[in-house]
């Protein structure tokens, strides 16, 4: 989230799409409740199903699966026409004014930017960036009426995408597509703000990165970024997604969201060449131009001492990537049995990677397979017969198993970060069951037998092992106090004031402040910069608890720590004009004083930079100003563009030569088992209830009380159709599987007119499977295709096809 | 409905009845003995109160865990009931179904109890040390590692990767068990870790 | 000043005489905002918790209501309708929280015959007493609202006590704590009232005419008050009865019940009488589904 989830409240409109946090994030959607009773606030939920945000909400408006990019883009171009954007803002927050290079191009009929390859699905990108001048920046025409300004391109871009365009590819009603306009463009004026609520919903498609990219210029336009009650907020899954993502837990990343080293970058020093941060405006601040230092903090938390200068902080002992391996990638070598083993903490990714039957063929094929979880999960037991749900011979499976008990929350302590970028402490109140053991105590076990046995027998490149950093008071249990003091880092050496060297800012061995203390050569050390600040020689700041708002408008400074440097409104900066005067004393947030940046929250930016001169707001740019072109950042464009799923029930009336996303990673195989509207005519989409998180609940009694059973939903339409009744057993199909369920029939799936065909929509919840207090069930994923974005690789869970028929009884149940 | 009374029922009822009705000749003179028959005794009144966040979604509501025992030596802490925490700025003392059910996951029948290990080709599970899994899982490591680790690329270039082995971090742990898990995987050069931000 | 946990008895089933006068507590009240409510099921989950209930797991039959009928072990359930509404031709999914309404005259504690098996205390919570409960049933009859409901294991009538133990020491009941967006709110009837009223302005400017705070006269008024989008229409938040009264055959057995206990009447006189009352039409109800079948609209 770019903002808090208590600064809902200061929102005049709530856009709920793409996710539905009445349901998924309900004591967050309070502060929507909130924003409602007492700011006044209008609720516009646009979704395929009327969910129980819907419910609340004052304006809905139903749209296809999977159409989301076209919908915003259909905005923006309303915006456009109607002149409702904020055209201060776009003019100098920005890239509006920017020229792009005369060698970009974008061809409508073909749904294709310049430097496409076909046969590798992939752009050559060095056309999609900025005409440069000779002074060594950026070329801007602040009229904005270059023709190839990006406002001028973006506008030209996305006049394709009128209301009736939208009806067409979307099925929303042209008049409740306007009506949503009418209410979104509401607030391009300074004076009232929309934040944007999403989750899933935009994230699991071939393309959701760009549905999330178009929400945020959807934002800038209407200036409602770095603003009380604005922000395009991603509300995060898992209790410490945010978190584990934050200290980079992802096959690319480091902590920080630094880059892992790539083969192309043999040495730290080529590693920092390609990263060039160098400002693209004159007068602009950069802050990554400080990468190098939390690099190498990085490198000594990892090395500690052995990390030296002469070998390069120990650089070459990190692994170096030759490509992402994220977790569909990963699944698909193991389904080509080039792994031997595999280790789930806390990951059931039999049920929640696509494509259940590929998953289960590949754990097959693994040596061994370790799950470190408080449950017993369905990967666990793969291997065992569980009837149709898990049609398996166990005697053919030579996996060794093993289920290793760990603590769960409530027996443990330690810090989760929120959707806010809000750690909180939380302190452990029994002993786990039995032999559980925590997380901590288990890796720091596995990996001291590992080291053992390579200072005993030697083995395969023993340095990175031997050098890695152990310095724990209990070498077997790790503290999380020691821990979090570790990711916020340490002085190593005197650091001294670069302002003035008779200052000694922190003595050797003490917590650095923050990370602006932290170094480039070795004196200092930290886990994760982001997290600079979270624990300082002041203590514990996760587990501060004095929850004031002094400010009244949601900002508790003192609850807690969020990053970065305990900010909780990011780009704030930007709510104020140019000059640093507020947009609107009823948006007022972060402005200048004359003397310094001042308001509720920690600027984001430089505390004493005068507007005078004239940097950018938003600091994590070269250009200091947002980005409506993404240069050459994303995989697909550097605009979005509406592309099907790749399962679709219609072609793309853009450009039916180039239907999807011509960016995305398809594996051999894969693509053969993609369906078609001819077999399998029915749009699909999964969710989760509001009664149920992930494949977890449904080992609790209590929910399982609540909500049972697996089942789909359809329409009164469709069931009429297929002479299927309210509560009966139906089956449904992909091309990949087919699962057994009870069919809810009901009026809150709509039916759609999509380019004049009707669209039957049939959806389903996650969350059953074979163990557990909830009626044992398939895994929805037994249905999904095995294709991500084409930027993150998140599975396109949202939209695919499924033919659906009824049964006259259910599965037999074992 | 075919109302069917019990003997003991039926003496129950009219000599309840009686007693009552007495009761009631007095005026209400046995208020507060019928009042705490009545109303449940408040059953948090001395359990230790322990702060914590929820396990499920992002929101990260604040929880308040009540066990039994004061954390004396000889009283085993048994968390019984799990309430929203009032004072976070969040969740405001509120919780959501899966929050306010939480009780039933700490205690779920299907919680893990002890290393368990599942042999090639065989159909069950059975009881292990931890000693005996931990050794066996790191020896497997290590066999693996030693194999199949890339120490340079074909260009000469060093890489230190190990590509056949995976590790999926879950997002229900700490930042410090994270942050562990992170140090331990890139120590022995695992590339093939990912977590759950992307499903 | 008074407090919350004030518990003095105001009312005991089949007894006689008068409550003491001399204190006055104060009056509690839940305001359940239908408008608010996500049906998230939390406030359900909640009760089950602090109450150490464990319904069976069921199973689905087509809605989102489960379990399916308030038990013994569901003393509180979301409701689901789907709603056309004829005016603006939008649907609508109304979302009600059923269970005991803690009426100000309770139809439950006039009809039971067990003397203290349901008590009413002066904030307005009224309680079952299970020790004192014999299973008769009276109770469910007696209630306008199909509340209560008799465990085939014990033989009790169970139902929502309002959370009687913690109102008791000052604290809200925990369906209130629970819920998730404010749309369960508690404290004095009088505050729950000004705040409904509140709650019905805001509805109005967001073009719902006919809001109104559900506090239904028949039954004295009640504890447990709904906020409605379509106040003039109850019976379509899946059943809400349009006016609740005690069945008059009721009024007349609370009349009798002195006489339980002081004149000896014979149990099968009794009997007899509450087996017709039990028995007898029970037109409120009736009359309540018809109307709720002609608001739908779809004769069923």
């Amino acid at each position: 989230m770019t903002n808090s989830w208590t600064d809902i409240k200061n929102a005049d409109i709530v856009l709920v799409m793409g996710g539905n946090a009445a349901e998924a994030h309900p004591c967050g959607f309070k502060w929507v409740a909130e924003a409602k009773a007492h700011n006044n606030a209008r609720l516009v939920v646009v979704d395929p199903r009327f969910t129980r945000s819907a419910a609340v909400s004052d304006y809905y408006c139903p749209i296809r699966a999977g159409t989301d990019t076209a919908y915003l883009l259909g905005v923006i171009n309303y915006l456009l026409t109607t002149g409702k954007y904020h055209a201060e803002y776009v003019k100098h927050f920005t890239n509006a004014s920017y020229i792009v290079k005369d060698t970009f191009a974008f061809n409508p009929e073909e749904g294709l930017y310049s430097g496409y390859n076909a046969e590798r699905r992939t752009y050559d990108r060095s056309s999609w960036d900025y005409e440069m001048g000779e002074d060594g920046f950026a070329v801007r025409d602040l009229t904005l009426e270059h023709p190839r300004s990006v406002f001028q391109l973006l506008k030209q871009h996305v006049s394709r995408y009128t209301p009736e365009m939208v009806e067409r590819i979307c099925g929303s009603p042209k008049d409740k597509f306007l009506k949503v306009c009418e209410y979104i463009g509401s607030t391009g004026n300074g004076e009232k703000s929309m934040t944007i609520m999403y989750a899933l919903g935009w994230t699991q498609h071939s393309y959701g990165s760009q549905t999330i990219r178009t929400a945020g210029m959807l934002q800038l336009m209407l200036g409602n970024m770095g603003v009380p009650g604005g922000g395009v907020n991603a509300l995060r899954g898992h209790s410490n997604v945010q978190g584990l993502t934050d200290i980079g837990l992802l096959s690319q990343s480091t902590p920080g969201y630094l880059a892992m080293p790539t083969d192309r970058e043999p040495t730290l020093a080529s590693h920092f060449a390609n990263r060039d941060f160098r400002p693209l405006q004159a007068n602009q601040i950069s802050f990554w131009q400080n990468y190098n230092k939390f690099y190498v903090s990085l490198l000594k938390a990892m090395y500690g001492t052995a990390a030296t200068k002469d070998n390069e902080f120990g650089y070459a002992w990190l692994p170096k990537i030759d490509k992402v391996y994220d977790t569909l990638q990963q699944f698909e070598l193991m389904h080509q049995g080039q792994m031997n083993g595999y280790i789930c903490q806390g990951f059931n990714p039999l049920l929640s990677v696509p494509n259940k039957n590929k998953m289960r063929a590949a754990l097959s094929k693994l040596k061994f397979l370790v799950s470190i979880d408080p449950l017993e999960t369905e990967t666990a037991r793969f291997w065992e017969n569980h009837g149709e749900f898990n049609d398996i011979d166990s005697a053919k499976v030579q996996t060794e198993v093993f289920m290793l008990p760990s603590t769960c929350f409530a027996e443990d302590e330690g810090s989760f970060t929120n959707s806010s970028r809000t750690l909180n402490w939380r302190w452990k109140a029994a002993d786990g069951p039995g032999e559980s053991r925590t997380d901590t105590v288990i890796m720091a076990d596995l990996f001291l037998r590992i080291r053992d046995l390579y200072a005993k027998n030697g083995g395969a490149v023993p340095e990175p092992i031997q050098n890695l950093d152990w310095n724990y008071v209990q070498a077997r249990n790790p503290s999380p106090d020691e821990l979090l003091r570790e990711l916020n880092g340490k002085a190593l050496a005197d650091l001294k004031d670069p302002t003035d060297p008779t200052k000694i800012l922190r003595r050797a061995g003490e917590q650095v402040d923050g990370f602006a203390q932290l170094r480039d050569d070795g004196s200092t050390m930290s886990g994760c910069w982001i997290y600079s600040g979270a624990y300082t020689e002041a203590g514990n700041m996760t587990a501060r608890r004095d929850n004031t708002d002094p400010s009244g408008l949601g900002v508790h400074p003192k609850w807690g720590f969020a990053w970065p440097a305990n900010r909780r409104v990011l780009y704030n900066r930007a709510s104020s004009d140019p000059n640093g005067k507020p947009w609107s004393a009823r948006k007022q947030y972060i402005h200048w004083n004359g003397s310094r940046w001042v308001g509720p929250d920690v600027p984001d930016y430089a505390p004493t930079l005068s507007p005078e001169r004239a940097a950018g707001p938003f600091i994590m740019n070269a250009e200091g100003v947002s980005r409506l072109f993404a240069r050459k950042l994303m995989a697909e464009g550097p605009f979005p563009e509406h592309y099907e799923p790749f399962e679709s029930p219609v072609a793309n009336v853009l450009h039916p030569k180039t239907p999807t996303n011509p960016a995305a990673r398809v594996f051999k195989g894969d693509m053969e088992v993609f369906g078609t509207a001819k077999d399998f005519p029915y749009v699909a989409t999964t969710y989760r209830l509001t009664e149920h998180f992930h494949y977890w609940t449904k080992h609790v009694k209590l929910n399982a009380i609540v909500q049972p059973e697996f089942f789909v939903e359809i329409s009164p339409d469709l069931a009429r159709e297929k002479g299927i009744q309210n509560g009966g057993w139906v089956r449904v199909f992909s091309n990949r599987g087919s699962v057994k369920a009870k069919a809810v029939v009901t009026k809150r799936i709509p039916v759609l007119k999509v380019d004049g065909k009707t669209v039957h929509t049939v959806g389903m919840p996650i969350h059953f499977g074979f163990i557990g207090e909830t009626k044992k069930s398939f895994g929805v994923n037994t249905l999904t295709p095995f294709v991500g974005d084409a930027n993150t690789q998140t599975p396109e869970y949202k939209a695919f096809l499924v033919d659906i028929e009824p049964l006259a009884s259910g599965p037999a149940v074992s | 409905m075919n109302m069917q009374l019990s003997r003991r029922q039926l003496l129950k009822l009219t000599g309840a009845g009686a007693a009552g009705s007495a009761l009631g000749a007095f005026g209400f003179g046995g208020a507060e003995e019928a009042m705490a028959q009545a109303v449940r005794p408040f059953k948090l009144a001395r359990a230790t109160e322990t702060r914590n966040t929820c396990p499920y979604c992002s929101v990260s509501c604040g929880m308040i865990l009540y066990s039994l025992g004061d954390r004396s030596k000889n009283a085993r802490s048994e968390i019984f009931h799990v309430e929203g925490d009032p004072d976070n700025p969040v969740n405001r003392g509120t919780l959501c179904p899966k929050g306010a059910g939480v009780l039933d996951f700490i205690r779920a029948k299907t919680r893990v109890k002890h290393p368990m290990y599942r042999a090639p080709g065989t159909a069950a599970f059975k009881q292990v040390s931890w000693d005996w899994a931990m050794d066996r899982i790191a020896t497997l490591m290590k066999e693996d590692r030693d194999r199949n680790f890339i120490a340079a690329n074909k260009d000469g270039v060093t890489v230190n990767r190990w590509t056949t082995t995976g590790f999926l971090a879950g997002c229900a742990t700490s930042n410090e068990a994270g942050w562990l898990t992170w140090k331990v995987t890139r120590g022995l050069g695992l590339i093939q870790v990912d977590n759950q931000a992307r499903i | 000043m008074a407090t919350l946990q004030s518990l003095d008895l105001q009312r005991r089933s089949a007894t006689s005489g008068t409550p003491p006068a001399a204190r006055k507590t104060l009056e509690v009240a839940k305001l359940i905002d239908v408008s608010k409510c996500i049906g998230c099921k939390a406030c359900q989950v909640a009760c089950m918790e602090w109450n150490d209930l464990r319904e069976e797991v069921g199973e689905v039959t087509g809605v989102y209501d489960n379990p399916h009928d308030l038990s013994p072990a569901t003393w509180t359930l979301m409701r689901f309708t789907e709603w056309d509404n004829p005016d603006t031709g939008n649907l609508e999914w109304l979302i009600r929280k059923d269970g005991c309404m803690h009426c100000s005259d309770p139809g439950c504690l006039k009809a039971c015959p067990a003397p203290g098996a349901i008590v009413q205390y002066s904030n307005g919570i009224v309680d079952f007493v299970s020790e004192n409960c014999i299973g008769c049933g009276y109770c469910v009859k007696g209630c306008p609202f199909n509340i209560p409901r008799i465990s085939k294991a014990d033989n009790k009538a169970y139902k929502c006590t309002l959370c009687s133990d913690r109102v008791a020491v000052g604290q809200a009941p925990a369906c209130v704590k629970a819920c998730p967006t404010q749309a369960l709110v508690f404290g004095s009837k009088e505050d729950m009232i000004a705040h409904g009223e509140e709650r019905v302005a805001d509805l109005k400017s967001r073009g719902y005419d006919k809001a109104g705070v559900y506090d239904p006269a028949g039954v004295g008024g009640t504890h447990v008050m709904y906020v409605l989008h379509h106040a003039d229409k109850p019976p379509i938040y899946a059943g809400l009865p349009l006016a609740p009264k005690i069945s008059p055959l009721v009024e007349m057995w609370k009349g009798l019940t002195k006489n339980v206990g002081l004149l000896g009447i014979g149990f099968a006189a009794v009997f007899g009488f509450m087996h017709y009352v039990v028995n007898g039409p029970n037109r409120v109800s009736d009359e309540d589904e018809q109307a709720a079948a002609k608001l739908k609209g779809d004769g069923t």
